[in-house]
């Protein structure tokens, strides 16, 4: 017997693929910024926030990093409408909305570890020097200690990024039209399992492989100072 | 008129007392040079001076303003109040001109054309114009240290400290950085110096004061007080020093 792969009938779906991979970026980007800008004020909780603040964001981020994302997913999806109901709102979020909310707030979990740490090798001295310049405590925030702490944790924080984008592939769970849930459909029309997943598996390489040169590319624009060569005289 | 006044300062860290009693003026336009061995309180007093250090008893007023730590009252303090650290603690992710501009423009509120302008300025009378658009890490120790030196000055201060600018640096670099203090010192710039570059506090200071255990044990102008050492700690320390 003869094992022939047949793409061809896959390939009539690029329509569906294509779909998936635009939904896959947007929901990736749209949560990827979410959970970084919480992991940016959560890491500044920790490190200067009050002793309440301080235990409120230590148990979100303990939560989170301890239970597994498709849980948190599905708590979101089935919880968070049945709260909204008894709260005496008549909406019902949509999945996509749904999913963005238990992205973001996963990604914040991990970001704030991953910014404290970027914080806390900040020098005690820089800030005295800011402070000593008048600057209130949100400029120092903003303007000294944030941008050397990302610059430091850079290559850690985007590595959880790009795995974040991967990690979008579970909200297939929950009926969102992403690049996961395009191949299941495909491979249901087609009866081409392993061409579809093969297809899709390519394309979330390639996605990672870009988002990964992306995260260089804007390094040499957000970070410049870290690609000048040193030059003293 | 005295631009610093301090009056029966003490404090302590913890148990630790660092600071006993210490009261002394200085008027404006004056430089005064603070002596003293590592551990005596040089660091510590100079930090008070600007709220750094919450001081345990003691009235301070720098500049016209009452020491209050409530923290909008401290920055308008810290607005008059330039200081300079060893560690030059330039801020690496900023360019040369951005590093000084950056007060002007968020507590002055000055426009970025104004702010460049002041940048130039300020950079002229450290003597490192040609360096405005160099990060950090691409200049010397000296020249970072004449950098920070201007940054404070383009909050136009009333008072300059600084603690030790010259002892993080290579021996012909300390040159540089105190002709710069010198010069600042001549145009009326009010300054108190921690250091131990004696030749600095002979020539430039208006005045010295030796700190001995966190006490002012010996004050005095610099003529007098370097000729004619009166007690035996600052006798030691001289030698020592050389
Ligand atoms: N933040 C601090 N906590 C506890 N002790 C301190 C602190 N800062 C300084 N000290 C102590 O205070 C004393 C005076 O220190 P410092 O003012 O730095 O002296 P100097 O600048 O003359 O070398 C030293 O014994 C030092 O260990
Ligand atoms: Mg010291």
């Amino acid at each position: 017997m003869d094992i022939v792969f047949q793409f061809g009938p896959v390939f009539k779906r690029m329509d569906l693929i294509i779909d998936g991979v635009t939904m896959t970026i947007q929901v990736a980007l749209l949560s990827t910024f979410l959970g970084f800008l919480i992991g940016i004020i959560c890491a500044r909780i920790r490190i200067e926030g009050s002793k309440k603040a301080k235990f409120v964001v230590a148990c979100y981020v303990e939560f989170i990093r301890n239970t597994p994302f498709l849980v948190q997913l599905f708590m979101f999806a089935f919880g968070l409408p049945q709260f909204v109901a008894l709260l005496g709102f008549n909406i019902r979020p949509s999945p996509y909305y749904l999913a963005i909310i238990a992205l973001s707030i996963n990604l914040g979990a991990y970001s704030t570890e991953i910014i404290r740490a970027g914080l806390e090798a900040i020098p005690k001295s820089q800030i005295e020097a800011a402070q000593g310049l008048a600057l209130t405590p949100f400029q120092i925030f903003s303007r000294i200690s944030l941008p050397p702490a990302i610059a430091k944790v850079y290559p850690a924080l985007s590595s959880q990024f790009i795995l974040h984008m991967l990690g979008t592939s579970v909200i297939s769970t929950i009926s969102v039209q992403e690049l996961t849930l395009s191949a299941g459909r495909i491979q249901s029309e087609t009866f081409r399992a392993f061409e579809s997943y093969f297809i899709v598996t390519a394309i979330y390489f390639a996605l990672a492989i870009a988002f990964r040169i992306i995260f260089k590319l804007a390094a040499r624009f957000a970070l410049p100072w870290l690609h000048k060569t040193t030059n003293r005289s | 008129m005295s631009i610093i006044k301090i009056n029966n300062l003490s404090k302590s860290f913890g148990n630790l007392e660092v600071l006993y009693n210490i009261s002394f003026e200085l008027e404006a336009g004056e430089s005064l040079v603070l002596l003293g061995r590592s551990g005596s309180g040089k660091s510590t007093l100079l930090r008070c001076l600007n709220g750094l250090e919450r001081v345990n008893t003691g009235d301070i007023t720098v500049a016209g303003h009452k020491m209050d730590y409530e923290s909008s009252k401290l920055r308008l303090l810290r607005n008059d109040v330039g200081i300079v650290f060893q560690q030059y603690n330039l801020f690496p992710h900023l360019t040369v001109a951005a590093n000084i501009a950056l007060a002007p423009r968020l507590v002055r509120k000055v426009s970025k054309s104004d702010a460049l302008t002041l940048a130039k300025e300020v950079l002229g009378q450290v003597g490192l114009l040609e360096k405005i658009d160099a990060y950090p890490s691409q200049l010397s120790g000296g020249q970072q240290q004449r950098v920070a030196i201007a940054r404070s000055l383009a909050m136009k201060p009333k008072v300059m400290l600084f603690d030790e600018v010259t002892s993080a640096l290579d021996p012909e670099l300390t040159g540089e950085v105190l002709d710069v203090m010198e010069k600042l010192a001549k145009s009326g710039m009010a300054m108190v110096v921690v250091t131990h570059e004696m030749a600095f506090a002979k020539k430039v200071s208006d005045r010295v004061i030796f700190l001995h255990n966190g006490r002012i044990t010996e004050t005095g102008n610099p003529d007098e007080i370097f000729s004619s050492p009166k007690t035996p700690e600052f006798k030691t320390f001289l030698g020592a020093v050389g």
